[in-house]
C-alpha cells in the first residue's frame, strides 16, 4: 500500500528531541533492584497480558577495537542468529512459538533490545532471550549470512545521496574516533573480521556495568528483579572502556559531493550543546520555534510554505555525552538548491542576530508542554523513555517537573542561546547531487 | 549520529512489507460504530489509558477515483485542504491543533485520503469543528495553490525521482494493471501534477468531500455518548452531496500475457528480482480467500529463518540474502500478491528468478507444514493482545477497512478466518494466484555495459 503522508519534516526533525524527556500524568515510575543487584525502572500496567522490556547496554559500536570497525555491529546482527543449543532457524522458531518478539539494535552509543513477550509465557521467553544474550553461537555460516547481508547495507549507503551527506559531515567532524564512520564498518574492514573479534566485541559491550532497563507491562516488581537475574545475570561484570567523545572538528564552508541525481540533498549544522548543558531547555524551546517537527517552524515556514523549494526542512539538536550538534537536512531539485542554502544561510544568521518574539516564544512552549503527556502512549514507547531519562541522569520524577522546566524558559534566555546554537560562522553544509549555481568541491 | 541500522538489508524493501500480522482488531478496547443520518459513518474505540485521542475523518476518495488525465489530484488536494476556509486562514488549522500540544497531518492512497489529529483528549470538540469546517468551506489562494504544487513535486521528487526502487515500482504497476486505475501512482505523473490546477481540486473536493462518503473514527480516552453528539452537532448538520455515484471503477480484462521487464538505473547498489500476481482483496462478507493468501504470505516469506523462501534460498542453498512474499487484502478491487529474492553476490539475475520459481513449485507439491502454520497462527492470537497498545495504529485498521468497502463486523471477524483457514486452502489459494499469465516480473538492475542483450531489454515489455 502506498500512502503518502504529508510532512516529512516529522521524520526528519524529531531524532533527538525525545531527548527532551516525557510524561503521561499517570506514568508511576518504581525503580526495581533485582537481589543480584541489577537496577530497573518500572511502570505496571497490568490491563494487556504482555511486557514492554527495554534494555540498553551503553557504549555501542564506538567500541570497536582498533582496526576493527564493524565488529559491534556484526556482533549485534548475529544474536538472534543462533544461541545455545539453537541454530538460526531453531531460535526464529522457538520465538514464534511463543509469539514474543526480540529486536536488536546498534547505535553509535549503545546496544539496544527490545522485546515484548506475554505474560502466559513469560519465563520461556525470557529463558530463550537470555540464550542470545550470553550464549550466542556465532557460527560460521551464519557469520557468512549476515556479513553478507552488511555488505548489500554498505554498498546501499554509498548510493544514497542523504546517507552519503550525513556519512562525510561525521567524518569531518568527528575524524577517526568511531563516531565519524558508519558502523557497519568499511567493506575492508567487514571482511577481516574474524570470528575471534566478534566473541570480543560481545565481550566488550554487553556487560552489566553499563546497563539501562525500563520495564512496562503486566509484571510486579518482585517478578521483574528475579526476570532480570536470570536473563542477565551470567554477563560479565565489566566490558571496555567507553571512549571519551572527540572534539567537533568540522568548520564553516560548503562542500559539493557529485552524485547523478535530480533531487539535490543537503545535510547541515555545527558544534552545539550537551543535554546537560544549563541551557538546554532554552535551546530545545528555540529550535522548535526555528527548525522544529511540525509546520510551525520558521524553516518550514520559510522555506517550504512560501516558497515551495522543497517538500520538508527541519534542524534538531544532537548530543553524544560531551560533545553536541545543531544538525538539519533539506532536500529540492538541483537548479534551486543554490538558493535554497542562500536562503538558509539567512535564516539561520537572523535568528541568531535577532532572535525570536515572544508570541513565537509563547506558542512555542505551548505546543511543548501541551504535546509532553501524549508522548506516554504505550508500553514500549514508555519502556524507552524511561531508558532514555537513565541514560540522560534524570531523576525519576522527571517527567512531573519537565513542563515546569520549559515554562520557565524566558524571552531573554531563548535569544541568548540562539546566539549560542546558531552560528552562521560555522555552518557548514554537504549537499549532494548536481546542483547549479554551487561549485564541485571534489 | 544516533542512527538506528537494522542489520537487515531491508531497507530497501521496507515499503513492501505488509505483514498480516498487523491487521487484527482490539481485543480489549471497546468498540462501537453508527451511521449519522447525513450518511456518515462513525467508528468509536475507547482506551483510556492515556489521556489521548486520535480523531480521523476519512474520504472514501484516493487516487484511483481520479478523473482520467488529472493524476495526483487526490493527494494534491490534501496538501490544499491544510490551505484554509473561509474562515481560517493558511495553516491556521495546523497552527491551531500545536498550540494545543497536538500534532495534525493527512494520507493518500488508492482508496481513501484520510486527515487526522492527535491531541489532548479533552480537545476533541475543536479538533470536530475544525474538520466539519474543511469538509465545506475550503477556501484556496491562487499563489499557495501554485506553491504547493511545488512542494509536491518536491515530494515526488524525493520518494520516486531520487528513488530507483521507487521508479520500478511505478512501472510494475502500471504493466500490471491493464485498465484499472491502480496503475497509476497515487502522488501522480509528473507530467500530470505540473498542469495540475485550482479548478481540478475544487471539482474533485465537491464531488468526495462529503459526509455521506466520509468516515469519522475516534479513538483514545472518550466515550461513545459523548462522541456521538459531538458528531451530531458538527458533522450531522452537513448536508449530503446527493448527487454522490456509486463507486464503480473500470475494471480489468482478462490478462492473457505475462509482462516482464527490466529496469535499469546507474544509482541501483542491490539488484533484485520482483513478480506481482494479480490476486483477490477482502471483500465485506467473503473474506476467505483473501485470508488464505494472507497466510500464504506468511507460509512463503513471512520470517526470513523460518518462512519456506528463507529456509531454501537463504539458508539452504544461500542463492538469497534476501526474500520476502507480500500481500495486503485491503484494497477495493483487486489486488495484488509480490515475490521477491534479493541474489547473493555472483547469483545472476535469472538464476535468483528460477530459484525462487523452483521453491514457490516444489512448496505447492509438498504442502504446507502443520508447525509453522501453528507457529503462525499463535502469532495472530498473541498479535490481538499486542495490538491493543497502539490505539493509533487500531484506528488505522478500521477507517482503512471501511474506505475500502469492508465492514466493522469484517474486521472484527477476520483474525477468526485466518485461525480457520486450513493447509489445503492455503495450497489451493497458491495454485490460483500464481497464474504467470496474470503476473508482471521485474529486474531492477544498475546496467551492465559487457552484455548488449540486457540493456537492449531496458524497456517495459507489455
Amino acid at each position: 500500500m502506498t500512502r503518502l503522508g504529508h510532512n516529512l519534516a516529522l521524520a526528519l526533525a524529531v531524532t533527538l528531541t525525545a531527548l527532551a524527556g516525557k510524561a503521561r500524568a499517570a506514568v508511576e515510575i518504581q525503580e526495581v533492584t533485582s537481589p543480584g543487584g541489577i537496577t530497573a525502572w518500572l511502570v505496571e500496567e497490568h490491563t494487556i497480558p504482555f511486557t514492554a522490556l527495554e534494555i540498553r547496554f551503553k557504549g555501542g559500536s564506538s567500541l570497536d577495537a582498533p582496526g576493527k570497525r564493524g565488529a559491534t555491529h556484526l556482533m549485534v546482527g548475529l544474536l538472534e542468529e543462533g544461541a545455545a543449543d539453537r541454530d538460526a532457524r531453531a531460535f526464529a522458531k522457538a520465538t514464534e512459538e511463543l509469539a514474543a518478539q526480540f529486536n536488536f539494535d546498534i547505535y553509535d552509543t549503545a546496544v539496544a533490545i527490545s522485546a515484548r513477550f506475554l505474560t502466559e509465557n513469560r519465563d520461556q521467553a525470557i529463558d530463550l532471550l537470555r540464550t542470545a544474550l550470553v550464549e550466542p553461537n556465532f557460527e560460521a555460516e551464519s557469520i557468512e549470512r549476515v556479513r553478507a547481508q552488511v555488505v548489500s547495507i554498505i554498498q546501499g549507503d554509498a548510493q544514497d545521496p542523504s546517507t552519503i551527506a550525513r556519512t562525510r559531515f561525521d567524518r569531518m567532524a568527528f575524524g577517526d574516533h568511531p563516531f565519524g564512520s558508519p558502523h557497519e564498518g568499511t567493506l575492508e574492514s567487514l571482511a577481516a573480521l574474524t570470528r575471534n573479534d566478534l566473541v570480543d566485541a560481545h565481550d566488550r559491550a554487553l556487560a552489566k556495568d553499563r546497563l539501562y532497563i525500563g520495564a512496562v507491562g503486566d509484571i510486579t516488581p518482585e517478578e521483574l528483579g528475579l526476570l532480570l537475574d536470570r536473563l542477565l545475570g551470567d554477563l560479565p561484570d565489566t566490558g571496555a572502556e567507553i571512549p571519551e567523545d572527540p572534539a567537533f572538528a568540522l568548520d564553516v564552508g560548503l562542500t559539493v559531493i557529485p552524485f547523478q541525481t535530480p533531487q539535490s540533498v543537503a545535510f547541515f549544522g555545527h558544534e552545539g550543546i550537551t543535554r546537560d548543558d544549563p541551557d538546554f531547555f532554552a535551546a530545545y524551546v528555540v529550535n522548535e520555534i526555528f527548525g522544529g517537527s511540525g509546520f510551525q517552524s520558521r524553516l518550514m515556514q520559510e522555506v517550504r510554505e512560501k516558497r515551495g523549494l522543497t517538500y520538508g526542512i527541519g534542524s534538531y539538536l544532537a548530543s553524544f555525552d560531551e560533545v553536541g550538534m545543531v544538525l538539519g537536512q533539506v532536500a529540492t531539485a538541483n537548479d534551486r538548491m543554490a538558493e535554497t542554502v542562500s536562503l538558509l544561510r539567512d535564516l539561520w544568521a537572523e535568528v541568531a542576530e535577532t532572535g525570536v518574539t515572544q508570541e513565537e516564544l509563547d506558542a512555542a512552549k505551548t505546543y511543548v508542554t501541551g504535546a509532553y503527556p501524549l508522548r506516554f502512549d504505550g508500553n514500549a514507547t514508555i519502556a524507552r523513555i524511561m531508558v532514555g531519562m537513565q541514560t540522560q541522569e534524570l531523576p525519576i520524577d522527571y517527567i512531573a517537573t519537565r513542563n515546569d522546566k520549559i515554562n520557565a524558559v524566558t524571552l531573554e534566555d531563548v535569544n541568548r542561546v540562539a546566539k549560542r546554537i546558531y552560528r552562521p560562522e560555522d555552518l557548514h553544509v554537504i549537499v549532494v547531487g548536481q546542483p547549479d549555481g554551487l561549485p564541485m568541491t571534489e | 549520529m544516533v542512527h538506528p541500522v537494522s542489520s537487515r538489508p531491508t531497507r530497501l524493501l521496507a515499503v513492501l512489507a505488509t505483514a498480516f500480522l498487523a491487521a487484527l482488531p482490539a481485543r480489549a478496547a471497546e468498540v462501537t460504530n453508527f451511521t449519522l443520518d447525513n450518511g456518515m459513518e462513525v467508528v468509536v474505540l475507547e482506551d483510556d489509558r492515556a489521556p489521548v485521542v486520535v480523531h480521523m475523518v476519512w474520504y472514501r476518495a484516493g487516487s484511483a477515483d481520479e478523473p482520467p488525465g488529472r493524476s495526483g489530484i487526490a493527494h494534491y488536494l490534501e496538501h490544499l485542504m491544510f490551505k484554509g476556509t473561509d474562515k481560517r486562514g493558511p495553516r491556521e488549522f495546523s497552527d491551531i491543533v500545536a498550540a494545543n500540544g497536538g500534532t495534525d497531518n493527512a494520507f493518500t492512497s488508492y482508496d481513501y485520503t484520510a486527515y487526522f489529529q492527535r491531541i489532548a483528549a479533552d480537545r476533541l470538540e475543536q479538533m470536530m469543528e475544525m474538520e466539519a469546517d474543511r469538509m465545506q468551506n475550503l477556501s484556496l489562494l491562487q499563489t499557495d495553490v501554485v506553491t504547493e504544487r511545488t512542494v509536491v513535486l518536491e515530494e515526488r521528487n524525493q520518494r520516486t525521482e531520487n528513488e530507483p526502487g521507487g521508479l520500478f515500482a511505478e512501472q510494475r504497476r502500471a504493466a500490471q494493471f491493464l485498465n484499472h486505475p491502480y496503475g497509476i501512482p497515487v502522488i501522480g505523473w509528473k507530467h500530470e501534477i505540473e498542469a495540475l490546477t485550482v479548478n481540478d481540486a475544487i471539482a474533485f473536493y465537491e464531488e468526495f468531500y462529503a459526509p455521506n462518503n466520509a468516515i469519522l473514527v475516534v479513538a483514545g480516552d472518550v466515550e461513545a455518548d459523548e462522541v456521538r453528539a459531538l458528531a451530531e452537532t458538527y458533522y450531522g448538520v452537513i448536508p449530503p452531496n446527493p448527487d454522490l455515484k456509486p463507486r464503480e471503477r473500470v475494471s480489468e480484462p482478462p490478462q492473457l500475457a505475462e509482462r516482464r521487464l527490466v529496469f535499469e538505473d546507474p544509482r541501483v547498489s542491490q539488484p533484485y528480482v520482483l513478480r506481482t500476481y494479480l490476486a483477490p482483496e477482502r471483500d465485506p462478507g467473503d473474506q476467505r480467500d483473501a485470508a488464505a493468501l494472507a497466510l500464504l504470505r506468511e507460509v512463503l516469506g513471512g520470517s526470513g529463518a523460518t518462512s519456506v523462501l528463507g529456509q531454501k534460498l537463504q539458508f539452504e542453498t544461500q542463492q538469497a540474502i534476501y526474500t520476502s512474499a507480500f500481500y495486503s487484502g485491503g484494497s477495493l478491487d483487486d489486488t495484488t500478491f509480490g515475490l521477491i529474492i534479493v541474489p547473493s553476490e555472483g547469483v545472476s539475475m535469472a538464476d535468483a528468478e528460477a530459484a525462487l520459481d523452483q521453491t514457490v513449485a516444489e512448496f505447492i507439491e509438498t504442502g504446507v507444514d502443520p508447525d509453522q502454520l501453528a507457529r503462525i497462527k499463535m502469532q495472530i492470537r498473541a498479535s490481538r493482545i499486542y495490538a491493543d497498545d497502539n490505539i493509533s495504529s487500531l484506528a488505522n485498521r478500521y477507517g482503512g477497512a471501511l474506505a475500502q468497502g469492508l465492514t466493522v463486523e469484517d474486521v472484527e471477524a477476520w483474525p477468526k478466518i485466518l485461525d480457520s483457514i486450513t493447509e489445503d486452502e492455503i495450497i489451493a489459494a497458491a495454485k490460483r494466484v500464481f497464474d504467470r499469465d496474470k503476473a508482471v516480473t521485474g529486474w531492477l538492475k544498475a546496467p551492465d555495459p559487457e552484455t548488449e542483450a540486457e540493456t537492449e531489454a531496458a524497456e517495459v515489455l507489455q
